[in-house]
């Protein structure tokens, strides 16, 4: 039986028309181009700055200029940093979208836009405040004409932005003061000059409001204490530094988005942090001619002994996979990080999904399955991606680290990135020394021989100044001395070891980390950027009277203990998969025994939007209503609700 | 046998090793009796030894392919990695970033680099990634029973299944490597053993992309007259550009130059080829237009010609655009890989 339901709006969790104090959503829509991000960043800087954790995302379509894009800006005195859909505060700078932006405000919301638009937009809704700004008066005055100055009409393009953050600021209660900070901090340097003219528009719109709107709007922020000792970033900055500070010597890349601000970080990170006193690199990049090279050379560096990595996302990995399989067989390490899009084929460049999950657990052909550490915050990308590198060599294998485009482009506050106290690991590597007595002690080296017993065995690398150190390594089946083998044997036991080793690698991985409301009867699970929908989702139900237990995944191959430590002690268990096809669910449902497969109960979020709070606590608030509290079903002939083609979706069998 | 015989002599960091034969041979060939590449091998297993290549520092990497078994057939000291059909290049560079130090053997056959590894051959090229870079060219298929690859001749006619004629022209490979942007591009023949040392010697010694197309003819689908990969055809129509030298670098050892007729080029490494033109003597080996109009207008006299066709050893190559510190990547102590805790604290200012 599968059924679907809507999102339930009146569980939103940001206040609606009747207004609110420091739960403010606010949404910009621009033209791609414009030079909008400077002024969307302003506003987001000022409320971090004022203490009120926050968030922002991104929404553009896949264009390079002159089409809509979106900036969504969320600030919540309760922390809350996950998508919230609907805004109370919308600014139309782009008239192309306007009517479609007011659609989707709240009920009570507020809607600025420029009075120059061609045809008014003030009667769309009359639920909503309509306040056209003179945008382009205030920035005429605030930045007037120049005619020494070829780029003036470009600058004032842009500058025109700024003045929205004046108005939005005046009107919500933003201060002005974090608001001239963060401008600053925007034009540092050289481009102290443009900080001022920028600080000016702001001022205008500023001074407008006053003047113009002197009561302000309904949704106010106040400054508050949520945001010390946290940083605004995103997600790929985050995993680029910790490719930098996880040791990796070399990143092989081709451009894909959302995963190409990955490299192009890291690489000025590695040239910043990386490079001697006598300029020359203790890393190297390369920007591949395709996906193909991009990991032919990560697993070349990776047999070679560098520590070697590489970012790509859905396309990229399909194209990896030949590679990922042999990596896997010939136990080669090489770390790959999928920020992952949503497909399939091209899918939709610009937007998030979890959909490579199950393909990169077993990106290959024939046996075989790959660590995959899963990030839910960007102090999580740094950490993993820092130790995605020492798993790889630890375990001679592909490691993935599943990061998406909400995570890995958006802004999110996040805790401040630790510094890796843990030694860096090689695994087992023989020099020719090492070599020698591991010879003495085992009478003789084999490449693929488990003189340990942890499926791990040892290698030496190419370059090693020993008679015996060298050996082949190949695709095809093999005995432990890597010679050519097509006897069953040889191939059963290798696959066994292979097991064995993955069975190794499992315990060093992440822990699920699991939270739980007493008296839960509901678990929830959940994964990477869906954690902060979950974490939402859960407040929401148990307002509803649903308390829940929480476990999030940070790994796969899935935890041992999950099914007993988890998924035993609740009726149903709900998994959170930002995919149509419950790819995690279907993990669980082949990992769990005894029955427990039978308790889960998937719940999805696949049409490219980040997954919100409402996306996961109404459907499951209506399949709950449905059940006594013995566990059978009210109304067991009836779905609970009519389904629908594009809300979020329940299933079960 | 003497002592003397038994061993060979590399150099290996600065000090001088003895090593066995047998560090130099390899697993016996399960190729075809009379595969052109079998004879390849042995030229491979001589020059190393005349040479004194180190085989611990030396790796061999292939495709997938008849050509693509190769590396597992000498220098048994030497690791391996027989990788992705095509994608040698890449596994290559990948080494090659890893440890700048290794000298790099990629092994290739015609469907592995003109078929479905162009573009990696190509960018490789383009890279001008100094590895020696060997084509074992028969013109088709033979792992897999004959198929027409794209250097089997226009017209050509399937071995097996009808007959089937080839319709599609032929890719020549050095072109490709000079368009591409090798800076060692020559042809020689499998049954040209004097040739062959002399151009590997000289491809050894080279310091960037070093290609050799080697028509080896296939014995079981390829070796009918009048293939152009045939040992028959091979032999008949090898028409050898130069007669070529190989001068290591031995301060006491001169050549003299004669006039109009000797060519030197001296490598990076201060050894010297030395070509007499037997033919073109107006060819310039270090002109890509005077080589490509040379491979152009022998395709139009449907000659053969074999010898060295371009060379630019002054030509940087992939590993000096790159700036990377002299310990090799794989080799960096803990404490060049990760920055200090400053350094965090320093990137994190910016959030």
């Amino acid at each position: 039986m599968t059924t679907s339901v809507q999102s339930q709006p009146e569980m939103g969790g940001v206040a609606d028309a009747r207004g609110s104090v420091n739960d403010l959503a606010i949404r910009v829509g621009t033209v791609n181009g414009s030079g909008s991000q400077s002024a969307n960043l302003v506003l987001v800087r000022a409320l971090f700055a004022m203490g009120i954790p926050c968030a922002a995302k991104n929404v553009f379509p896949s264009n390079i200029e002159g089409l809509p894009t979106w900036f969504h800006i969320r600030a919540c005195e309760k922390g809350y940093i996950g998508n919230h859909p609907d805004p109370q505060v919308l600014v139309c700078m782009n008239e192309q979208t306007a009517a479609d932006d007011v659609s989707q405000l709240c009920s009570g919301g507020v809607c600025i836009y420029r009075d120059d638009f061609k045809e008014g937009i003030g009667g769309l809704r009359d639920d909503v405040r309509f306040v056209p700004v003179p945008f382009a008066k205030l920035v005429g005055e605030a930045y007037p004409p120049d005619k020494s100055d070829p780029g003036y009409r470009e600058k004032l393009r842009k500058v025109i932005n700024m003045v929205y953050v004046g108005v939005v600021a005046g009107g919500t209660g933003i201060e002005m003061d974090a608001v001239r900070a963060a401008i600053r901090q925007q034009f540092p340097g050289r481009k102290a000059k443009a900080a001022e003219i920028n600080i000016a528009a702001a001022e205008a719109g500023y001074a407008w409001v006053m003047e113009n709107l002197p009561e302000g709007l309904p949704y106010r922020v106040e400054r508050m204490d949520g945001t010390a000792g946290k940083i605004l970033v995103e997600g790929n900055q985050a995993a680029a530094l910790g490719a930098v500070f996880g040791g990796a010597t070399v990143l092989s890349w081709y451009p894909i988005t959302p995963s190409s601000s990955l490299a192009e970080y890291a690489e000025a990170y590695l040239k910043k942090y990386r490079t001697n006193p006598d300029g020359t690199r203790n890393f190297t990049v390369v920007q591949a001619e395709d996906e193909l090279a991009a990991i032919g050379m990560g697993v070349g560096a990776g047999w070679a002994g560098a520590r070697s990595i590489t970012a790509t996302s859905g396309p990229g990995i399909s194209l990896m996979a030949e590679f990922v399989g042999l990596a896997y067989f010939a136990e080669i390490p090489v770390v790959i990080v999928d920020v992952q899009r949503m497909g399939p084929s091209t899918g939709l460049p610009t937007r998030t999904s979890q959909g490579d999950i199950l393909a990169m657990h077993t990106l290959g052909h024939g046996d075989g399955r790959h660590i995959v550490l899963i990030p839910a915050s960007p102090a999580e990308c740094f950490a993993m991606t820092a130790e995605a590198l020492d798993l790889a060599a630890e375990f001679q294998t592909p490691v993935f680290v599943a990061t998406d485009l909400d995570l890995g482009m958006n802004l999110w506050m996040s805790d401040p990135f630790e510094y890796p106290e843990k030694p860096i690991r090689r695994g087992k590597v023989l020099d020719a020394e090492a070599l020698e007595a591991h010879i003495q002690e085992f009478g003789s080296f084999g490449r693929y021989r488990d003189v340990d017993g942890d499926g791990v065995c040892y290698r030496t690398l190419p370059g090693t100044e020993h008679p015996l150190a060298a050996y082949f390594t190949r695709g095809t089946g093999h005995n432990e001395k890597s010679g050519y083998s097509e006897r069953p044997e040889d191939w059963r036991a290798n696959l066994d070891r292979l097991t064995r080793k993955l069975e190794s690698a499992r315990a060093s991985l992440p822990k699920p980390v699991i939270e739980a409301d007493p008296d839960a009867h509901v678990g929830l699970i959940a994964y990477g950027s869906s954690h902060w929908a979950a974490v939402e989702a859960r407040d929401l139900l148990r307002e509803q009277g649903i308390p829940t237990g929480y476990c999030r995944l940070r790994a796969l191959p899935i935890d041992n203990t999950l099914g007993p430590g988890f998924v035993e002690k609740y009726d149903r268990v709900y998994v959170v998969d930002q995919n149509r096809d419950g790819q995690v669910n279907s993990l669980l449902r082949m990992t769990l025994v005894g029955g427990l497969d039978a308790r889960l109960i998937s719940v999805t979020h696949s049409n490219g939007t980040p997954i919100a709070a409402a996306d996961i606590a109404g459907p499951i608030t209506n399949w709950e209503r449905s059940f006594h509290h013995d566990g059978s079903l009210t109304t067991p002939s009836q779905p609970p609700s009519e389904p629908r083609s594009d809300g979020p979706v329940v299933s079960t069998e | 046998m003497s002592k003397a015989e038994a061993t060979i002599e590399v150099r290996s960091n600065g000090h001088t090793l003895s090593l066995p034969i047998v560090a130099f041979q390899g697993s016996p060939s399960t190729l075809c009796k009379g595969c052109g590449h079998n004879s390849i091998t042995s030229r491979l297993i001589d020059v190393a030894k005349a040479v004194g290549l180190n085989p611990y520092t030396t790796v061999k990497l292939s495709g997938i392919g008849c050509s693509s078994k190769t590396p597992a057939y000498f220098l048994n000291y030497s690791h391996g990695f027989n990788a992705l059909h095509g994608r040698m290049p890449s596994v290559a560079t990948g080494a090659l970033l890893a440890n700048h130090r290794l000298t790099i053997i990629g092994i290739s056959g015609d469907g592995d680099t003109a078929n479905i590894g162009l573009g990696q051959f190509k960018h490789a090229c383009r890279r001008n990634l100094p590895i020696l870079y060997i084509v074992e060219n028969n013109g088709c298929y033979g792992l897999t029973k004959g198929q027409f690859s794209a250097t089997a001749d226009l017209h050509a006619r399937l071995r097996r299944a009808s007959g089937e004629e080839n319709p599609a022209a032929p890719f020549d490979l050095c072109l490709e490597a000079i368009v591409g942007g090798a800076s060692f591009v020559a042809r020689s023949f499998a049954g040209d053993k004097k040739q062959l040392d002399s151009l590997l010697k000289a491809a050894l010694a080279h310091k960037g992309l070093a290609f050799l197309d080697i028509i080896s003819p296939c014995v079981t689908f390829n070796d009918f007259p009048e293939s152009t990969k045939s040992w028959t055809w091979g032999r008949e129509h090898n028409e050898p550009l130069q007669e070529i030298g190989f001068v290591p670098r031995l301060p006491e050892i001169e050549v003299e130059q004669q006039a109009g007729q000797l060519t030197k080029v001296q490598l990076h490494d201060g050894s010297t080829i030395t070509l007499r033109a037997l033919r073109e003597d107006h060819h310039d080996v270090r002109s890509r237009a005077s080589a490509m109009d040379l491979i152009l207008s022998s395709q139009e006299r449907n000659e053969f010609l074999t010898g060295l066709l371009y060379v630019a050893p002054e030509k940087p190559d992939f590993l000096d655009t790159l700036g990377m510190t002299d310990t090799p990547l794989a080799h960096l102590p803990d404490e060049a890989l990760r920055p200090s805790p400053e350094a965090l604290a320093d990137a994190m200012e910016a959030f």
